[in-house]
Protein backbone atom coordinates (compact mmCIF):
# COMPACT_ATOMS: atom_id res chain seq x y z
CA UNK A 1 0.00 0.00 0.00
CA UNK A 2 2.31 2.34 1.22
CA UNK A 3 4.95 1.41 -1.74
CA UNK A 4 2.35 2.34 -4.33
CA UNK A 5 2.85 6.02 -2.92
CA UNK A 6 6.59 6.06 -4.31
CA UNK A 7 6.37 6.81 -8.25
CA UNK A 8 8.49 4.52 -10.25
CA UNK A 9 10.63 6.83 -11.56
CA UNK A 10 11.86 7.58 -7.90
CA UNK A 11 13.66 3.56 -7.91
CA UNK A 12 17.08 5.08 -6.70
CA UNK A 13 20.00 3.49 -8.09
CA UNK A 14 21.93 1.26 -6.45
CA UNK A 15 24.38 2.44 -3.44
CA UNK A 16 27.43 2.53 -4.33
CA UNK A 17 29.66 2.68 -1.10
CA UNK A 18 30.59 5.94 0.53
CA UNK A 19 34.33 4.95 1.27
CA UNK A 20 34.89 5.41 -2.50
CA UNK A 21 33.94 9.07 -2.82
CA UNK A 22 32.92 11.44 -0.01
CA UNK A 23 31.98 14.89 -1.08
CA UNK A 24 31.83 15.98 2.51
CA UNK A 25 33.39 14.95 5.59
CA UNK A 26 33.07 15.69 9.38
CA UNK A 27 36.00 14.95 11.21
CA UNK A 28 35.96 14.74 15.29
CA UNK A 29 32.95 17.69 15.50
CA UNK A 30 32.47 18.66 18.57
CA UNK A 31 30.37 21.55 19.85
CA UNK A 32 28.71 22.94 23.29
CA UNK A 33 25.96 25.10 23.16
CA UNK A 34 24.32 26.73 26.49
CA UNK A 35 26.79 24.49 28.21
CA UNK A 36 25.50 21.23 26.93
CA UNK A 37 28.24 19.32 24.39
CA UNK A 38 25.51 19.08 21.66
CA UNK A 39 28.01 17.31 19.12
CA UNK A 40 30.14 14.90 20.86
CA UNK A 41 33.00 14.23 17.93
CA UNK A 42 30.76 13.47 14.83
CA UNK A 43 32.24 11.55 12.01
CA UNK A 44 30.87 11.06 9.22
CA UNK A 45 31.03 10.94 5.27
CA UNK A 46 28.42 11.84 2.62
CA UNK A 47 29.16 10.27 -0.68
CA UNK A 48 29.16 12.09 -3.89
CA UNK A 49 26.05 12.03 -5.65
CA UNK A 50 24.23 10.08 -3.28
CA UNK A 51 20.94 10.61 -0.93
CA UNK A 52 22.16 10.37 2.41
CA UNK A 53 19.39 10.53 5.44
CA UNK A 54 20.17 11.56 8.97
CA UNK A 55 18.25 10.20 11.48
CA UNK A 56 17.38 10.56 15.35
CA UNK A 57 15.34 11.91 17.92
CA UNK A 58 14.43 15.59 18.14
CA UNK A 59 16.99 17.49 19.68
CA UNK A 60 20.39 14.34 19.00
CA UNK A 61 21.99 17.10 17.20
CA UNK A 62 20.92 16.90 13.57
CA UNK A 63 20.19 19.96 12.83
CA UNK A 64 23.17 20.86 13.84
CA UNK A 65 25.26 18.70 11.73
CA UNK A 66 23.41 20.47 8.44
CA UNK A 67 24.59 23.91 10.06
CA UNK A 68 27.91 22.50 10.16
CA UNK A 69 28.17 21.32 6.99
CA UNK A 70 27.62 24.41 5.14
CA UNK A 71 29.55 26.98 7.76
CA UNK A 72 26.60 27.98 9.42
CA UNK A 73 28.17 27.36 12.62
CA UNK A 74 31.94 26.41 13.40
CA UNK A 75 32.83 23.75 15.29
CA UNK A 76 34.83 24.17 19.01
CA UNK A 77 36.82 21.16 17.79
CA UNK A 78 36.94 18.86 14.99
CA UNK A 79 37.23 19.84 10.77
CA UNK A 80 34.35 19.86 8.42
CA UNK A 81 36.06 19.00 5.16
CA UNK A 82 34.41 19.54 1.62
CA UNK A 83 36.69 17.96 -0.77
CA UNK A 84 39.09 17.71 1.56
CA UNK A 85 39.03 21.67 2.04
CA UNK A 86 38.45 22.59 5.93
CA UNK A 87 35.42 25.27 4.85
CA UNK A 88 36.22 26.78 8.52
CA UNK A 89 39.77 28.08 7.61
CA UNK A 90 38.11 29.44 4.66
CA UNK A 91 37.88 33.62 4.21
CA UNK A 92 34.75 35.14 4.71
CA UNK A 93 34.63 35.18 0.61
CA UNK A 94 36.14 31.75 0.10
CA UNK A 95 33.31 30.45 2.11
CA UNK A 96 30.72 32.50 0.03
CA UNK A 97 32.02 31.16 -3.02
CA UNK A 98 32.29 27.42 -1.47
CA UNK A 99 28.02 28.07 -0.76
CA UNK A 100 27.56 28.20 -3.98
CA UNK A 101 28.22 24.91 -4.39
CA UNK A 102 25.14 24.44 -1.68
CA UNK A 103 21.07 24.90 -1.69
CA UNK A 104 19.54 24.48 1.53
CA UNK A 105 15.84 23.71 2.16
CA UNK A 106 14.96 24.74 5.85
CA UNK A 107 12.63 23.05 8.05
CA UNK A 108 10.81 26.35 7.47
CA UNK A 109 11.12 26.82 4.05
CA UNK A 110 12.81 30.32 5.14
CA UNK A 111 11.17 32.14 2.10
CA UNK A 112 11.58 35.68 2.20
CA UNK A 113 7.98 36.90 3.29
CA UNK A 114 8.68 40.60 1.79
CA UNK A 115 8.94 38.69 -1.83
CA UNK A 116 6.61 36.46 -3.77
CA UNK A 117 7.11 33.29 -5.07
CA UNK A 118 8.47 34.28 -8.13
CA UNK A 119 11.08 36.54 -6.68
CA UNK A 120 11.98 33.99 -3.93
CA UNK A 121 13.17 31.60 -6.61
CA UNK A 122 14.73 34.17 -8.77
CA UNK A 123 16.95 35.70 -6.08
CA UNK A 124 19.95 33.67 -5.82
CA UNK A 125 19.88 34.51 -9.80
CA UNK A 126 19.65 38.25 -9.74
CA UNK A 127 21.94 38.08 -6.48
CA UNK A 128 25.13 35.73 -8.01
CA UNK A 129 24.44 36.06 -11.99
CA UNK A 130 24.35 38.32 -14.50
CA UNK A 131 21.89 36.09 -15.83
CA UNK A 132 19.75 38.78 -17.98
CA UNK A 133 15.95 39.22 -16.56
CA UNK A 134 14.71 37.37 -19.24
CA UNK A 135 16.62 34.19 -18.68
CA UNK A 136 16.06 34.78 -15.35
CA UNK A 137 12.07 34.83 -15.84
CA UNK A 138 12.23 32.07 -17.82
CA UNK A 139 14.60 29.52 -15.85
CA UNK A 140 12.60 30.71 -12.82
CA UNK A 141 8.76 30.01 -14.64
CA UNK A 142 10.70 26.52 -15.92
CA UNK A 143 11.75 25.17 -11.93
CA UNK A 144 8.42 26.47 -10.87
CA UNK A 145 6.11 24.56 -13.33
CA UNK A 146 8.29 21.47 -12.06
CA UNK A 147 7.57 21.69 -8.95
CA UNK A 148 3.80 22.45 -9.65
CA UNK A 149 3.65 26.60 -8.65
CA UNK A 150 3.22 28.06 -12.04
CA UNK A 151 -0.21 29.26 -11.14
CA UNK A 152 1.26 30.75 -7.27
CA UNK A 153 4.10 32.44 -8.19
CA UNK A 154 2.54 36.26 -7.50
CA UNK A 155 1.78 34.84 -4.07
CA UNK A 156 3.41 35.20 -1.11
CA UNK A 157 4.93 33.16 1.67
CA UNK A 158 1.77 33.85 4.27
CA UNK A 159 -0.76 33.35 1.42
CA UNK A 160 0.74 29.23 0.82
CA UNK A 161 0.02 26.18 2.42
CA UNK A 162 2.84 24.23 4.41
CA UNK A 163 3.12 21.86 0.97
CA UNK A 164 3.61 24.66 -1.68
CA UNK A 165 6.18 26.70 1.28
CA UNK A 166 8.31 23.36 0.39
CA UNK A 167 7.80 23.22 -2.87
CA UNK A 168 8.86 26.83 -3.52
CA UNK A 169 11.85 26.76 -0.75
CA UNK A 170 12.84 23.16 -3.21
CA UNK A 171 12.71 26.01 -6.50
CA UNK A 172 14.68 27.96 -4.78
CA UNK A 173 16.94 25.68 -3.42
CA UNK A 174 18.02 24.34 -6.76
CA UNK A 175 17.65 26.88 -9.04
CA UNK A 176 21.30 28.10 -9.17
CA UNK A 177 22.00 24.30 -10.03
CA UNK A 178 24.19 23.30 -6.68
CA UNK A 179 25.98 20.43 -6.46
CA UNK A 180 25.11 19.61 -3.30
CA UNK A 181 21.47 19.61 -1.13
CA UNK A 182 21.14 20.01 2.21
CA UNK A 183 17.52 19.21 3.40
CA UNK A 184 16.38 20.08 6.82
CA UNK A 185 13.24 17.81 7.62
CA UNK A 186 11.39 18.66 4.20
CA UNK A 187 8.33 17.12 4.87
CA UNK A 188 7.90 17.38 8.58
CA UNK A 189 4.13 18.85 9.48
CA UNK A 190 3.12 17.70 6.52
CA UNK A 191 -0.31 15.52 5.71
CA UNK A 192 0.94 11.88 4.08
CA UNK A 193 -0.18 12.61 0.79
CA UNK A 194 1.28 15.83 0.20
CA UNK A 195 4.85 14.52 2.16
CA UNK A 196 5.06 12.08 -0.43
CA UNK A 197 4.34 14.79 -2.99
CA UNK A 198 7.31 16.42 -1.22
CA UNK A 199 9.81 13.52 -1.55
CA UNK A 200 8.45 12.20 -4.96
CA UNK A 201 9.95 15.89 -6.18
CA UNK A 202 13.08 15.55 -4.10
CA UNK A 203 13.48 12.03 -6.07
CA UNK A 204 12.60 13.61 -8.91
CA UNK A 205 15.34 16.21 -8.91
CA UNK A 206 17.52 13.62 -7.93
CA UNK A 207 17.37 11.41 -10.85
CA UNK A 208 17.58 14.69 -13.07
CA UNK A 209 20.32 16.19 -11.97
CA UNK A 210 22.06 13.60 -9.38
CA UNK A 211 22.74 16.27 -7.00
CA UNK A 212 24.09 15.18 -3.60
CA UNK A 213 21.41 15.24 -0.95
CA UNK A 214 21.45 15.11 2.49
CA UNK A 215 18.12 14.97 4.31
CA UNK A 216 17.13 15.30 7.96
CA UNK A 217 13.62 13.24 8.67
CA UNK A 218 11.63 11.73 11.04
CA UNK A 219 9.87 9.73 8.46
CA UNK A 220 10.22 6.65 9.73
CA UNK A 221 10.15 3.74 8.09
CA UNK A 222 9.21 5.59 5.00
CA UNK A 223 12.34 7.46 4.70
CA UNK A 224 14.50 4.33 3.91
CA UNK A 225 12.93 3.99 0.57
CA UNK A 226 13.91 7.93 -0.17
CA UNK A 227 17.44 7.54 0.07
CA UNK A 228 20.53 5.32 -0.43
CA UNK A 229 22.94 5.86 2.63
CA UNK A 230 21.52 6.72 6.43
CA UNK A 231 23.26 7.95 9.42
CA UNK A 232 21.91 7.73 12.81
CA UNK A 233 22.89 9.88 15.40
CA UNK A 234 22.09 9.91 19.13
CA UNK A 235 22.92 12.32 21.72
CA UNK A 236 25.22 14.16 19.57
CA UNK A 237 27.35 11.03 18.45
CA UNK A 238 26.87 8.88 15.56
CA UNK A 239 25.95 5.67 16.86
CA UNK A 240 25.33 3.61 13.08
CA UNK A 241 25.75 4.15 9.51
CA UNK A 242 25.28 2.05 6.87
CA UNK A 243 22.97 1.23 3.53
CA UNK A 244 19.38 2.24 3.60
CA UNK A 245 18.29 -1.36 3.59
CA UNK A 246 21.61 -2.75 6.66
CA UNK A 247 20.07 0.34 9.05
CA UNK A 248 16.72 -0.53 8.61
CA UNK A 249 17.36 -4.21 9.29
CA UNK A 250 20.11 -2.76 12.64
CA UNK A 251 19.92 -5.15 15.52
CA UNK A 252 21.14 -2.15 17.51
CA UNK A 253 18.24 -1.74 20.08
CA UNK A 254 18.43 2.44 19.95
CA UNK A 255 17.79 2.05 16.11
CA UNK A 256 15.36 -0.69 16.62
CA UNK A 257 12.96 1.20 19.04
CA UNK A 258 13.79 4.42 16.77
CA UNK A 259 12.71 2.65 13.51
CA UNK A 260 9.56 1.13 14.99
CA UNK A 261 8.92 4.06 17.09
CA UNK A 262 8.16 1.92 20.03
CA UNK A 263 7.47 3.46 23.75
CA UNK A 264 9.53 0.36 25.43
CA UNK A 265 13.41 0.35 24.54
CA UNK A 266 16.58 1.73 25.66
CA UNK A 267 15.14 5.76 24.74
CA UNK A 268 12.56 6.28 28.06
CA UNK A 269 10.93 9.21 27.40
CA UNK A 270 8.84 9.51 30.29
CA UNK B 1 30.61 37.43 50.95
CA UNK B 2 33.33 40.21 49.60
CA UNK B 3 34.55 37.73 47.31
CA UNK B 4 31.15 37.39 46.10
CA UNK B 5 30.73 40.72 45.37
CA UNK B 6 33.69 41.12 43.32
CA UNK B 7 33.07 38.00 41.35
CA UNK B 8 29.57 39.70 40.52
CA UNK B 9 30.60 42.62 40.26
CA UNK B 10 33.72 41.49 37.55
CA UNK B 11 30.86 38.95 36.01
CA UNK B 12 29.17 41.51 35.25
CA UNK B 13 31.85 43.92 33.90
CA UNK B 14 32.93 40.86 31.98
CA UNK B 15 29.42 40.63 30.23
CA UNK B 16 29.04 44.32 29.59
CA UNK B 17 32.61 44.43 28.11
CA UNK B 18 31.77 41.82 25.74
CA UNK B 19 28.83 43.38 24.72
CA UNK B 20 30.47 46.44 24.16
CA UNK B 21 33.11 44.54 22.09
CA UNK B 22 30.17 42.74 19.98
CA UNK B 23 28.26 45.63 19.30
CA UNK B 24 31.66 47.86 18.08
CA UNK B 25 32.83 45.10 15.68
CA UNK B 26 28.61 44.46 14.14
CA UNK B 27 29.07 48.25 13.50
CA UNK B 28 32.63 48.35 12.32
CA UNK B 29 31.61 45.18 9.79
CA UNK B 30 28.44 47.75 9.15
CA UNK B 31 30.00 50.38 8.22
CA UNK B 32 32.66 48.87 6.50
CA UNK B 33 29.79 46.88 4.34
CA UNK B 34 28.25 49.70 3.61
CA UNK B 35 31.47 51.96 2.23
CA UNK B 36 32.58 49.09 0.23
CA UNK B 37 31.27 47.82 -3.45
CA UNK B 38 28.84 46.26 -4.28
CA UNK B 39 26.58 48.94 -3.37
CA UNK B 40 23.08 48.17 -3.05
CA UNK B 41 21.37 51.81 -3.95
CA UNK B 42 18.11 49.75 -4.64
CA UNK B 43 17.59 49.02 -1.08
CA UNK B 44 18.86 52.45 0.43
CA UNK B 45 16.34 54.39 -1.50
CA UNK B 46 14.04 51.75 -0.15
CA UNK B 47 15.06 52.57 3.09
CA UNK B 48 15.02 56.19 2.67
CA UNK B 49 11.53 56.13 1.66
CA UNK B 50 10.46 53.66 4.61
CA UNK B 51 12.54 55.47 6.93
CA UNK B 52 12.46 59.25 5.41
CA UNK B 53 8.96 59.52 3.31
CA UNK B 54 7.13 57.87 5.32
CA UNK B 55 7.95 59.22 8.87
CA UNK B 56 6.94 63.11 7.14
CA UNK B 57 3.73 63.23 8.64
CA UNK B 58 4.48 62.45 12.51
CA UNK B 59 7.48 64.27 12.33
CA UNK B 60 5.63 67.66 10.52
CA UNK B 61 2.91 67.12 13.61
CA UNK B 62 5.37 66.67 16.32
CA UNK B 63 7.42 69.95 15.00
CA UNK B 64 4.24 71.92 14.52
CA UNK B 65 3.10 71.54 18.37
CA UNK B 66 6.56 71.65 19.66
CA UNK B 67 7.04 75.13 17.74
CA UNK B 68 3.38 76.27 18.70
CA UNK B 69 4.40 75.41 22.41
CA UNK B 70 7.57 77.01 22.30
CA UNK B 71 6.05 80.16 21.13
CA UNK B 72 3.46 79.99 23.50
CA UNK B 73 5.98 79.49 26.65
CA UNK B 74 8.27 81.23 25.21
CA UNK B 75 6.40 84.65 25.06
CA UNK B 76 4.64 84.31 28.26
CA UNK B 77 8.08 84.07 29.92
CA UNK B 78 9.92 86.83 27.46
CA UNK B 79 7.22 89.12 27.94
CA UNK B 80 8.31 89.45 32.10
CA UNK B 81 11.43 91.25 31.01
CA UNK B 82 9.34 92.92 27.73
CA UNK B 83 11.66 90.73 25.37
CA UNK B 84 8.44 89.40 23.33
CA UNK B 85 10.63 90.74 20.17
CA UNK B 86 13.19 87.98 20.91
CA UNK B 87 10.45 85.13 20.47
CA UNK B 88 11.81 84.12 16.79
CA UNK B 89 15.36 83.82 18.07
CA UNK B 90 14.30 81.74 20.76
CA UNK B 91 12.17 79.19 19.04
CA UNK B 92 14.44 79.09 16.12
CA UNK B 93 17.59 78.28 18.50
CA UNK B 94 15.45 76.24 20.42
CA UNK B 95 14.64 74.23 17.15
CA UNK B 96 17.75 73.84 15.45
CA UNK B 97 20.40 73.26 18.38
CA UNK B 98 18.46 71.17 20.13
CA UNK B 99 14.51 70.23 19.60
CA UNK B 100 15.05 69.33 15.85
CA UNK B 101 17.82 66.73 16.46
CA UNK B 102 16.54 65.24 19.81
CA UNK B 103 13.19 64.78 18.86
CA UNK B 104 13.47 63.81 15.41
CA UNK B 105 15.68 61.36 16.73
CA UNK B 106 13.22 60.25 19.02
CA UNK B 107 10.17 59.99 16.85
CA UNK B 108 12.23 57.84 13.92
CA UNK B 109 12.90 55.78 16.38
CA UNK B 110 9.41 54.95 17.98
CA UNK B 111 8.15 54.85 14.16
CA UNK B 112 11.14 53.24 12.32
CA UNK B 113 13.62 52.14 14.28
CA UNK B 114 11.43 49.73 16.14
CA UNK B 115 10.47 48.20 12.85
CA UNK B 116 14.01 47.24 11.44
CA UNK B 117 14.49 45.82 14.45
CA UNK B 118 11.07 43.67 14.26
CA UNK B 119 11.72 43.01 10.50
CA UNK B 120 15.38 41.88 10.74
CA UNK B 121 14.26 40.17 14.24
CA UNK B 122 11.44 38.07 12.72
CA UNK B 123 13.99 37.46 9.74
CA UNK B 124 16.50 35.94 11.98
CA UNK B 125 13.78 33.66 13.86
CA UNK B 126 12.33 32.44 10.42
CA UNK B 127 15.68 31.27 9.11
CA UNK B 128 15.84 34.07 6.54
CA UNK B 129 19.18 35.33 7.59
CA UNK B 130 20.64 32.12 7.37
CA UNK B 131 19.69 31.34 4.29
CA UNK B 132 20.81 34.45 2.89
CA UNK B 133 24.05 33.17 4.07
CA UNK B 134 23.80 29.54 2.60
CA UNK B 135 23.31 31.58 -0.30
CA UNK B 136 26.69 33.14 -0.15
CA UNK B 137 25.43 36.45 0.33
CA UNK B 138 26.74 38.28 3.19
CA UNK B 139 23.17 39.49 5.33
CA UNK B 140 25.12 42.45 6.89
CA UNK B 141 25.97 44.29 3.74
CA UNK B 142 22.22 42.90 2.43
CA UNK B 143 20.24 43.85 5.37
CA UNK B 144 22.29 45.73 7.96
CA UNK B 145 24.10 47.95 5.47
CA UNK B 146 21.20 49.56 3.33
CA UNK B 147 19.24 50.49 6.94
CA UNK B 148 22.02 52.39 8.12
CA UNK B 149 22.82 54.19 4.94
CA UNK B 150 18.89 54.95 4.70
CA UNK B 151 18.94 55.97 8.21
CA UNK B 152 22.50 58.39 7.42
CA UNK B 153 20.37 59.96 5.05
CA UNK B 154 17.03 60.26 6.04
CA UNK B 155 17.37 61.48 9.51
CA UNK B 156 18.82 64.98 8.87
CA UNK B 157 16.73 65.57 6.06
CA UNK B 158 13.73 64.75 8.83
CA UNK B 159 15.69 67.42 11.32
CA UNK B 160 15.59 70.19 8.48
CA UNK B 161 12.26 69.16 8.17
CA UNK B 162 11.45 69.39 12.02
CA UNK B 163 12.85 72.88 12.48
CA UNK B 164 11.32 74.84 9.18
CA UNK B 165 7.77 73.29 10.24
CA UNK B 166 8.44 73.95 14.15
CA UNK B 167 9.72 77.50 13.15
CA UNK B 168 6.33 78.05 10.88
CA UNK B 169 4.35 76.77 14.00
CA UNK B 170 5.88 79.10 16.45
CA UNK B 171 5.39 81.95 13.86
CA UNK B 172 1.64 80.72 13.50
CA UNK B 173 1.52 81.30 17.23
CA UNK B 174 3.83 84.30 17.99
CA UNK B 175 2.86 86.33 15.30
CA UNK B 176 -0.85 85.40 14.19
CA UNK B 177 -2.01 84.51 17.73
CA UNK B 178 -0.14 86.39 20.01
CA UNK B 179 0.46 89.63 17.90
CA UNK B 180 4.32 89.64 17.99
CA UNK B 181 5.79 91.92 15.11
CA UNK B 182 6.67 89.62 12.01
CA UNK B 183 9.38 91.42 11.16
CA UNK B 184 11.15 91.44 14.42
CA UNK B 185 9.67 87.95 15.11
CA UNK B 186 12.69 87.17 11.57
CA UNK B 187 14.73 90.18 12.09
CA UNK B 188 15.88 88.88 15.75
CA UNK B 189 15.81 84.96 14.27
CA UNK B 190 18.02 86.12 11.43
CA UNK B 191 20.34 88.29 13.77
CA UNK B 192 21.23 85.56 16.49
CA UNK B 193 21.02 81.95 14.48
CA UNK B 194 24.05 81.46 12.78
CA UNK B 195 25.55 78.75 10.14
CA UNK B 196 27.32 77.03 13.05
CA UNK B 197 24.16 76.32 14.99
CA UNK B 198 22.62 74.55 11.99
CA UNK B 199 25.77 72.94 11.03
CA UNK B 200 26.10 71.67 14.80
CA UNK B 201 22.57 70.60 14.43
CA UNK B 202 23.17 68.51 11.47
CA UNK B 203 26.53 66.95 13.15
CA UNK B 204 24.03 65.95 16.03
CA UNK B 205 21.59 64.07 13.44
CA UNK B 206 24.04 62.46 12.03
CA UNK B 207 24.98 60.94 14.60
CA UNK B 208 21.61 60.50 15.97
CA UNK B 209 20.88 58.56 13.31
CA UNK B 210 24.19 56.33 13.09
CA UNK B 211 23.03 55.53 16.90
CA UNK B 212 19.80 54.35 15.82
CA UNK B 213 20.98 52.12 13.10
CA UNK B 214 23.64 50.37 15.37
CA UNK B 215 21.31 49.60 18.17
CA UNK B 216 18.05 49.09 16.36
CA UNK B 217 20.09 46.61 13.51
CA UNK B 218 21.93 44.87 16.47
CA UNK B 219 19.02 43.73 18.57
CA UNK B 220 17.24 42.85 15.10
CA UNK B 221 20.26 41.10 13.90
CA UNK B 222 20.89 39.37 17.27
CA UNK B 223 17.26 38.65 18.53
CA UNK B 224 16.32 36.22 21.33
CA UNK B 225 14.36 33.03 20.72
CA UNK B 226 10.53 32.93 19.22
CA UNK B 227 8.04 35.86 19.55
CA UNK B 228 8.92 36.79 23.17
CA UNK B 229 12.88 37.17 21.93
CA UNK B 230 11.66 39.70 19.07
CA UNK B 231 9.14 41.27 21.42
CA UNK B 232 12.03 41.93 23.76
CA UNK B 233 14.34 43.36 21.02
CA UNK B 234 12.24 45.51 19.56
CA UNK B 235 11.43 47.11 23.45
CA UNK B 236 15.01 46.94 23.96
CA UNK B 237 15.89 48.68 20.97
CA UNK B 238 14.00 51.76 21.58
CA UNK B 239 14.48 52.19 25.07
CA UNK B 240 18.57 51.79 24.43
CA UNK B 241 18.42 53.95 21.37
CA UNK B 242 16.32 56.62 23.06
CA UNK B 243 18.48 57.02 26.21
CA UNK B 244 21.44 56.78 23.82
CA UNK B 245 20.36 59.85 22.23
CA UNK B 246 19.82 61.65 24.87
CA UNK B 247 22.97 61.20 26.92
CA UNK B 248 24.83 61.69 23.40
CA UNK B 249 22.96 64.76 23.07
CA UNK B 250 24.50 66.17 26.35
CA UNK B 251 28.02 64.79 25.47
CA UNK B 252 27.93 66.30 21.64
CA UNK B 253 26.35 69.91 23.03
CA UNK B 254 29.36 69.99 25.25
CA UNK B 255 31.83 69.81 22.55
CA UNK B 256 30.22 71.62 19.88
CA UNK B 257 29.16 74.43 22.19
Amino acid sequence: MGKEMFCEPCALDPFTGAEQDPVLRLVGVEKTLDGRMVLDGISLEIPRGQITAIIGLSGAGKSLILKHMIGLMKPDRGQVLLDGVDINRLSRRELDAVRNRFGMLFQTGALFDSMNVFENVAFPLREKTDLPEAEVREKVRGILRKVGLEAAEEKYPDELSGGMVRRAALARAVVMDPEIILFDEPTTGLDPIIRNSILNLVCRTYHEHHFTMVMISHDLPDIFHWCHHVIVVHNGKVIEVGKAGEIQNSVNPFVRQLVEGDIAGPVQLM
Amino acid sequence: MILAVAEALGGGAIRATRALGKMGVFLGVALARAATPPYRAGNVVKQVHFIGVKSVLVIVLTAAFTGMVLALQGYHTLRKFGSEGLLGSVIALSLIRELGPVLSALMVTGRAGSALTAEIGIMRIGEQIDSLETMGIDPVRFLVAPRLLGLILSVPLLTAIFDVVGIFGGYMVGVKLLGVNAGLFFGQMEANVELVDVTNGIWKSLAFALLIGWVCTFKGYFTGRGAEGVSQATTSAVVVSSVLVLICDYFLTSVLL
